[in-house]
């Protein structure tokens, strides 16, 4: 476990940003750290940051109490992010790195390292405000992990990248966690989520409503629901009657039925076939798993429900 | 520390390559060099005919004064106080009071006017004054030197002993006039004032630290407001505390500042020395034109020229730049500077972090002006104030406005060429410093939360609530 947070409470005057949230991390994997807009995942960043600190609980990382000493272990690329326009690349990325605790000589041969590995050389010496949005923050990106630090925090790392760089991204950061970080990841692209993410928690009005492995939850999610479309024989659909099975939804186009069943706890994948074949000619089959985006949505659409029915 | 280090050695550097550096650095002495020059050219500048009465109760110096166009010397023999009757009748310009005294040659001389004299005519009733002395003395001196070495004493001797005796002559009968102003009230009181210059001194000195804060301060706050525009700050708050940050920049600042006041120091009297040397024929002549008073000087025979008597009755001439300089030195030029830089130091350290503070609470910089009122009404009164303090230096407002933190840079610079006790400088340094503190302290906590804040309208509410919110 490289990072955990205990019942971590922040206010700001009467607002809550955390209400006792607690998650764990860890180590070597990417965590998925979501939640709708305003829900305190900035506020859980600033905290591990040390930028703020909190009112309550405690955060624990690499099994000592978060201290100043670990401000060089962490790489932090905020979602608000930015660089001197005026200064150059170069001389601009060196600063930031000895911020974060370089020597002067290794920042400069890190950076050359990074500066070559993406091709970027020839921006050395040009202004930032040279430089178009896409390539700034490729800079941005290399002056977060120059000093190689145990933890990654990239806070909506995808948005202002194109789908090239994106990939280059997404690339970089399975590098990463290969080569030994742990990544901790908020953002709301719920399909970057699925393809990346080892582990999240879900944090919703200050409070953390789901969290644990992304397999987990989805397992916990399934719902038994199969997709089958098919055609009729006798030309009279939606005639299958098991008892339990549920039709959710159903169509009928140029002939093809599409009907979406879920199933009891009881019966599985092929007791539907079963009972399905002697009557119709099936042309696809397939389960349905729900996605981290209907899982987010259902989640925090729930737990807002409660809310309104509790007040 | 290592990185406040860093933060201080990027914003130093990066203000001192700007473009707006150099040309300030460059138009700065400029400007300071005509505050030097022109007031002397100004001064000397006189339209119409102005009579000098002089009560000459020695009856050594009044022959010696020469009309000339722009000033006629006239005897008076009555008793002082109907001579200063006489003066407020007639609306004369001025009256000079050279006192008799017992035992010595007086060397001091008292202007009654109720206007400020030139100080070309200062100058020039000094020039002749200690012209008049120097003789005396030196007549003096001469045989009682000869007295005393008759023995030794071989005409077309050892020369190396002439020369030594004619130097431990020159030292012993050096004198400087003094001369003190009374302005002559409208109730025919008399109010003490101070030459022209030691206002000047003053008053260019809290100006100079009235506009250092401003401009310095204000880059600060532009400062935090671009980390905040072009987000960074928050890429940085992840590396250092923001109190770092924001120390940091202040002080980088600040050096910034230091240097170009160094800087400016250096390039003006490189500048006046340029002008002295270059033009000295020049400068004497349209003076000596326009005013009718040859820029005779206070100033003594050049130290390094041969000492012979001769010297003497050959006036130097120095230009009234000299005059000046000359001046300054008897204001305490070292106290008067580090004054300066101390009070400028931490009167924008005080002002700095609350610059740094409005920077943190708004999104750009037109939404300063709400915050900015209460940083400019005590710099901008203090400012008006001074032009009190100066023909008052002394009175409770001057002292209690020197001891306020917010208003003593600039007050105390007015009051300190006139002499300030010690005690009340330190206290009131001592009240500075407190004070940077204190605005630090609250500063911090707004420029904390409000670096982070974005898109939200901050009013004075929201900047208390910040102050309290903990760390």
């Amino acid at each position: 476990m490289i990072l955990q947070a205990n019942s971590v409470t922040k206010n700001f005057g009467d607002f809550t940003a955390l209400n006792k949230v607690s998650i764990h991390v860890p180590e070597n994997s990417i965590f998925g750290l979501l939640g709708p807009n305003g829900a305190g995942k900035t506020t859980l960043i600033r905290i591990i940051n040390q930028i703020t600190g909190p009112d309550e609980g405690e955060v624990i990382f690499d099994g000592k109490r978060l201290n100043p000493n670990h401000i060089s272990m962490i790489g932090y690329l905020p979602e608000e992010r930015g660089l001197y326009k005026k200064m150059k690349v170069g001389e601009q990325a060196l600063y930031l790195a000895q911020l974060k605790g370089l020597s002067h000589h290794d920042a400069r041969q890190r950076l050359k390292k990074w500066f070559e590995k993406f091709e970027i050389q020839e921006w050395w010496d040009k202004k930032v405000e040279e430089l178009s949005k896409g390539m700034q923050q490729k800079i941005q990106f290399v002056v977060t992990v120059v000093h190689e630090p145990k933890l990654l925090i990239f806070d909506e790392p995808f948005s202002g990248f194109d789908p090239i760089n994106v990939n280059l991204l997404r690339d970089e950061i399975l590098e990463l966690r290969k080569n030994g970080s742990t990544i901790i990841f908020s953002t709301h692209n719920m399909a970057s989520v699925e393809e990346l993410c080892d582990n999240i928690a879900l944090i919703n009005k200050s409070v953390k409503i789901l969290d644990g492995p992304v397999k987990e939850i989805k397992r916990k999610y399934f719902t038994n629901s199969y997709h089958v479309q098919y055609q009729d024989f006798n030309s009279t659909p939606y005639q299958i009657h098991e008892p339990g099975f549920e039709i959710l939804e159903s169509s009928i186009e140029d002939g093809v039925c599409s009907v979406t069943f879920r199933l009891p706890a009881s019966k599985g994948p092929n007791d539907l076939l079963a009972a399905m074949i002697p009557h119709v000619s099936v042309i696809a089959f397939n389960e349905l798993i729900p996605s981290m985006n209907d899982i987010f949505i259902s989640t925090v659409n729930a737990v807002n429900a409660n809310h309104i029915l509790e007040s | 520390m290592n990185k406040i280090f860093l933060i201080i050695q990027r914003e130093y550097l990066t203000k001192v390559k700007k473009k707006s550096f150099i040309i300030m650095t460059i138009l700065g002495p400029i400007l300071m060099a005509s505050l030097f020059i022109l007031p002397v050219y100004l001064a000397t500048r006189q339209d119409d005919k102005q009579l000098v009465n002089v009560l000459d109760e020695t009856g050594l110096f009044f022959s010696k004064f020469e009309n000339s166009g722009n000033y006629t010397f006239i005897p008076v023999t009555s008793s002082l106080q109907e001579a200063k009757t006489t003066l407020s009748e007639k609306g004369d310009y001025m009256l000079l009071h050279i006192p008799a005294t017992q035992l010595n040659i007086p060397d001091n001389a008292i202007i009654y006017s109720d206007k400020q004299p030139t100080l070309n005519l200062k100058g020039y009733i000094s020039g002749v004054m200690s012209k008049e002395l120097e003789k005396h003395k030196l007549a003096a001196e001469i045989r009682n030197e000869i007295l005393r070495n008759t023995p030794g004493y071989k005409a077309g001797g050892d020369t190396t002993a002439v020369d030594l005796m004619s130097e431990t002559i020159l030292k012993n009968i050096r004198t400087e006039v003094e001369i003190t102003t009374y302005k002559t009230g409208e109730g025919g009181e008399e109010q003490k004032s101070f030459t022209e210059l030691t206002m000047v001194v003053g008053y260019v000195g809290s100006i100079m630290i009235y506009m250092f804060i401003f401009l310095f301060g204000a880059q600060v706050m532009r400062g935090v407001i671009e980390e905040k525009t072009s987000r960074i700050i928050e890429v940085i708050v992840s590396s250092v505390k923001p109190f770092q940050l924001m120390m940091g920049k202040i002080i980088g600042v600040a050096l910034v500042g230091l240097t170009q006041f160094l800087l400016w120091i250096a390039f003006t009297f490189i500048i006046i020395t340029a002008v002295q040397t270059a033009f000295p024929e020049q400068f004497k002549k349209t003076q000596t034109q326009e005013a009718g008073i040859s820029g005779k000087s206070v100033a003594l025979p050049n130290e390094t020229a041969p000492a012979a008597p001769n010297s003497i009755t050959a006036d130097t001439g120095n230009d009234d730049l000299n005059e000046i300089f000359e001046a300054f030195s008897s204001i305490n030029l070292p106290v008067m500077i580090m004054a300066f830089l101390f009070y400028f130091l931490f009167g924008y350290l005080l002002y700095g972090a609350l610059f740094a503070a409005i920077g943190a609470a708004v999104d750009n910089e037109t939404d300063t002006q709400q915050f900015m009122l209460p940083i400019t009404v005590p710099l901008i009164f203090s400012l008006v104030v001074a032009q009190t303090v100066i023909q008052n230096p002394e009175s409770p407002l001057a002292f209690w406005l020197s001891m306020i933190p917010f208003t003593s840079p600039v007050i105390m610079m007015v009051r300190i060429p006139f002499g300030v006790p010690t005690w009340e400088i330190a206290l009131s340094a001592g009240i500075l410093v407190i004070g940077f503190l204190g605005t630090t302290w609250l500063a911090a906590k707004i420029y904390r939360t409000g670096i982070l804040m974005y898109g939200k309208k901050s009013n004075y509410r929201e900047l208390w609530k910040w102050i309290r919110y903990k760390g």
